[in-house]
């Protein structure tokens, strides 16, 4: 049977990508003078794991780079190499490598291989120019020049392939950590059911059992795991020819082994351009076997063939030999293959302090289509409606009467309401998942302007709904980009003005009432008024000296303004600001900009918590039921009669605080029948869109609720004047309004005949567009 | 019998798919309509809708339909049958066309039919109400004539409005 792997791509490229990032952002918050072992190993974690996927799905050049990404980590994390800013940098190019590689497989987007080449170049010699640093004469791992073979499952077929050739059988010796009798005993009956055991215990009153057997050396560990970490466990395996325990090695073993070796040794030696490697294996042979006990131990595979008076014990690391495990974040697991057993103490206590086991950070979440929660969501809401309705029924109810009814509702209620407030915040995702971009960015950012700058970011655990996230992304990169750019000086600038030479820029999230506010603020040079006002004249755009502050700053939202003397290939063309206003302007948000001159910006952005939930205003018209956004409301109010004022008899206004604004009658505009003709009777409800001002003409105010917003063009279509539909506590529709488009319409609209007046229309050619 | 149907398929070039299979019945006015029963997705009553502004009139308005808007469309205004009233036996069939749902008010639900080829006639050329384009075929059960209507071409037709089409914009 075979299975078609491609269907697990997608997980594989999903989880491949969140490595990434999650190594991204360690190798950011790094310490390179201290690093944390515990990140250190999350890193390399990641690598693993990144490798592992790729070889089960054959992505040969993601292994490549993970490979020596890997042992690179690994070193540093045995502190068998010092963390350097420049590792820092190749990694992170690394990770912009791998990226690019899980694009290619994932959307076959183009790979340049010439970078691949490059960071691969990069690893390499690191590693090695590490590697001859330290070399200490004894330890042997230190020397593994990537000693692994490329595709997981290679290692251990490798390994298992000499001890299956013989007679099947093969011995394995198991030295355990200190554990109870109670534990080993249990453990000498679960290794049992593989093969014969033989329990003894070593000089310093540990377990060592030796285990004849035909089953691997992950079945063994994966039993083992069950009582003890496989981390703190060795095993070592013997041909079964040997003599067990106290083993002197002798010629014919080794030989023995010797044999299949070399496929696994080949593999390596054409992938990776190991340029010591090569030399070894001119030497002798395939490396295995060391001429003395000082030089190179080649592949690490084996002993010395003399024994030596400090015989090193040689072994290969296969941390790839347990890659089941290594999804889980489980640390890899040494297994040490020797002939010798002598020194085997001195062998625990080093490769155990070099490899101490990482936490195990378990990520508990599934993934779960955005579709199926929407309608999730949906269903809650249809909940929501029905509650209400029997609430409502059970009202006319005599308590006295049906008091357990009436008690059970009130439960059903208070379950509703936390059932749908559980199910809305699946839908949230702190907004960490957008600032936890913009560190690399600012970071390469001002490297590449010569500017030093500290990111700080306030309130990252702030939730939003995740379309808001995907959708704030771009804006938020713009003004990031535009702040390091524009907004923080040069060191040199900012001495002279007196400031720390190291610009802060932050990103902060925070809720204020329904929104989310959302504030990129910088130290820099701030607006500069005057400026503004030269250049907005030059663009032609009018300006007048007693313009407010905010007004002057909202200029840079124009399109093609830019203050910038010098266009640079990170911001000053102009593009950009406009579209930042736009996207957020889609998204129902306001962007605010405050500045002062020698002390920075703040640039603003409110947004509604999610794009499916509106605070709006119901209102009445006729028999029908109309939504009215709250956030575009200035205020509601019954006109006198005499604040009612007319143009040639038609055109009505209200005369407001000395602003007459014009009336727009809904019920002309809609055709609709109401009783409520003369404003007077009614309600003006004073709405503002795009800086213009309307007075809308209902019949009365209902209330003020949250309404969630359902598209009317999933199974209809775009109706003028209204922007969607929403269901009301009855369970009837309601028509959420486009106050936008209303006001376009009331403005070429005769409100007398409802008719399209072409007269009017030509007074305001521009704001005719939707006619 | 069936090389018959054959060959009066092969001359109507419009009507290239079998239009074979079941069938639900409804009824306008006097006359028996047919649709494709996999078209429908429930058949309920007729609730309060809410009006939508500027629409013709046969376009009754929306419902809340499990949290999803729907539009009802009354079939007897757009084809002039029946009498238009609305009770507790107004039927709306609600149609899931490619994923669009869209209601339907008819006079009453009659039966599911399974209709074969030999069953189904061309539609002669007339000038009626509903273009003679988006009939399928007619059919005789038991002396009655049913029309078959392809409810979807229907449905998405312009004149039904129900679409954004390119040519509004």
């Amino acid at each position: 049977m075979t299975i078609d792997m491609s269907q697990f791509y997608e997980v594989f490229f999903d989880e491949a990508e969140e490595l990434l990032a999650e190594a991204e952002r360690l190798l950011l918050g790094i310490e390179i003078d201290n690093p944390d072992t515990e990140e250190l190993n999350a890193i390399f974690r990641a690598a693993h794991s990144i490798k592992g996927g790729a070889a089960t799905f054959g992505f040969i050049d993601m292994t490549e780079i993970t490979h020596v990404l890997e042992n690179l980590l690994d070193k540093i994390r045995k502190n068998e190499m010092a963390l350097t800013a420049e590792h820092v940098d190749a990694f992170l190019a690394a990770k912009d490598v791998l990226k690019m590689e899980v694009d290619g497989h994932r959307v076959a987007a183009v790979v340049d291989q010439e970078q691949v080449a490059d960071v691969k170049m990069m690893l390499n010699s690191l590693a090695e120019a590490g590697g001859l640093v330290i070399k200490p004469a004894n330890v042997s791992i230190a020397q593994k020049p990537a000693p692994i073979s490329i595709i997981a499952a290679i290692p251990e077929q490798a390994l298992q392939q000499p001890q299956m050739r013989t007679d099947g059988l093969t011995q394995f010796h198991i030295y355990l950590p200190e554990i109870s009798d109670k534990d080993a005993s249990n453990l000498e009956e679960e290794l049992g059911l593989l093969g014969d055991v033989v329990p003894s215990k070593n000089a310093h009153g540990r377990y060592v059992f030796v285990l004849t057997t035909d089953s691997s050396q992950a079945d063994i560990i994966s039993i083992c795991s069950f009582v003890l970490d496989p981390d703190d466990l060795i095993i070592s395996l013997a041909p079964v020819s040997a003599t067990p325990v106290s083993a002197t090695p002798i010629l014919a073993a080794p030989v023995s082994v010797v044999v299949a070796v070399p496929i696994a040794a080949e593999k390596e030696s054409e992938s990776f351009n190991n340029l010591s490697k090569i030399k070894i294996e001119e030497e002798n042979g395939y490396g295995l076997f060391s001429e003395d006990g000082n030089d190179e131990e080649g592949y690490g595979f084996f002993a010395p063939f003399r024994p030596h008076p400090d015989a090193v014990i040689t072994a290969l690391i296969g941390d790839d030999t347990v890659m089941t495990e290594a999804n889980s974040g489980v640390a890899a697991v040494d297994i040490v293959a020797a002939q010798t057993t002598g020194s085997v103490e001195k062998r625990i206590s080093g490769r155990r302090d070099s490899d101490k086991a990482p936490a195990n950070i378990e990520t508990s979440s599934i993934r779960v289509g955005i579709e199926k929660v929407d309608q999730l969501i949906n269903l809650v809401g249809e909940l929501v409606i029905t509650q209400a309705m029997i609430e409502q029924r059970i009202s006319h109810l005599d308590p006295l009467l049906h008091e357990p009814l009436i008690n059970s509702v009130g439960q059903l209620t208070r379950n509703t309401r936390d059932l749908q407030e559980s199910v809305m915040s699946i839908r949230m995702m702190p907004i960490d998942f957008v600032f936890s971009r913009f560190p690399r960015m600012v970071r390469d950012l001002a490297a590449k302007l010569g500017k030093k700058v500290e990111f700080v970011t306030v309130g990252a655990a702030t939730e939003l709904d995740k379309g808001l996230i995907e959708r704030i992304v771009d804006p938020l990169t713009h003004l990031v980009r535009n702040s390091v750019d524009h907004g923080i000086e040069i060191p040199e600038q900012r001495r002279a003005a007196g400031k720390s030479e190291i610009g802060v820029l932050t990103l902060s999230a925070a809720h204020k009432g329904g929104c989310i506010v959302i504030e990129v603020t910088d130290d820099g040079a701030g607006l500069n008024r005057t400026k503004l006002l030269d250049k907005a004249a030059k663009n032609g755009l009018v300006v007048s000296e007693n313009m407010s502050d905010s007004e002057v700053f909202a200029l840079i939202f124009a399109p093609g303004f830019s203050t910038a003397e010098v266009v640079t290939d990170v911001s000053g063309r102009g593009v950009g600001m406009d579209v930042v206003k736009r996207n957020i302007s889609a998204m129902n948000g306001v962007v605010e900009i405050r500045s002062a001159l020698g002390f920075g910006t703040t640039i603003s952005i409110a947004l509604p918590l999610t794009l499916a939930i509106l605070d709006g205003m119901s209102v009445s018209l006729g028999d029908s039921i109309y939504v009215i956004p709250l956030n575009l409301i200035v205020e509601t109010l019954q006109p006198r009669a005499e604040d009612i004022k007319t143009v040639t008899g038609e055109g009505r206004m209200v005369h407001v605080r000395g602003e007459y604004l014009p009336i727009i009658a809904l019920h002309s505009l809609f055709n609709q029948h109401t009783d409520i003709t003369d404003p007077t009777l009614g309600v003006l409800v004073l709405v503002e869109s795009d800086g213009k001002k309307s007075a809308l003409f209902v019949d009365r105010l209902v209330g003020q609720q949250q309404v969630v917003i359902k598209s009317l063009e999933t199974n209809y279509r775009k109706v003028p004047g209204v922007s969607g539909a929403t269901i009301m506590g009855d369970g009837c529709v309601a028509l959420i309004l486009d106050i936008a488009a209303l006001i376009q319409m009331g403005q070429s609209t005769n409100y007398l005949t409802g008719a399209m007046s072409f007269t009017n229309n030509a007074n305001h050619t521009t704001q005719s567009s939707n006619a | 019998m069936s090389t018959e149907t054959a060959s009066s398929t092969a001359n109507t070039p419009s009507k290239a798919k079998s239009a074979a299979g079941e069938y639900l019945t409804f009824v306008l006015g006097e006359e028996e309509y047919g649709l494709e029963i996999l078209k429908v997705q429930e058949i309920r009553g007729y609730d309060a809708v809410t009006q939508i502004a500027n629409t013709p009139e046969f376009i009754k308005g929306v419902v809340n339909l499990r949290g999803k808007i729907v539009p009802i469309v009354d079939l007897r205004i757009k084809f002039h049958l029946g009498k238009v009233q609305y009770d507790e036996f107004t039927v709306v069939i609600i149609l899931n066309l490619n994923g669009r749902v869209v209601g339907i008010v008819v006079d009453g639900v009659s039966d599911v039919m399974a209709l074969r080829d030999d069953q189904i006639r061309d539609v002669p050329s007339l000038v009626t109400s509903i273009d003679t384009k988006y009939i399928v075929g007619l059919a005789t059960v038991e002396a009655q004539m049913l029309i078959l209507v392809d409810i979807e071409q229907l449905m998405s037709s312009q004149e039904m409005a129900l679409i954004d089409s390119v040519a509004l914009h």
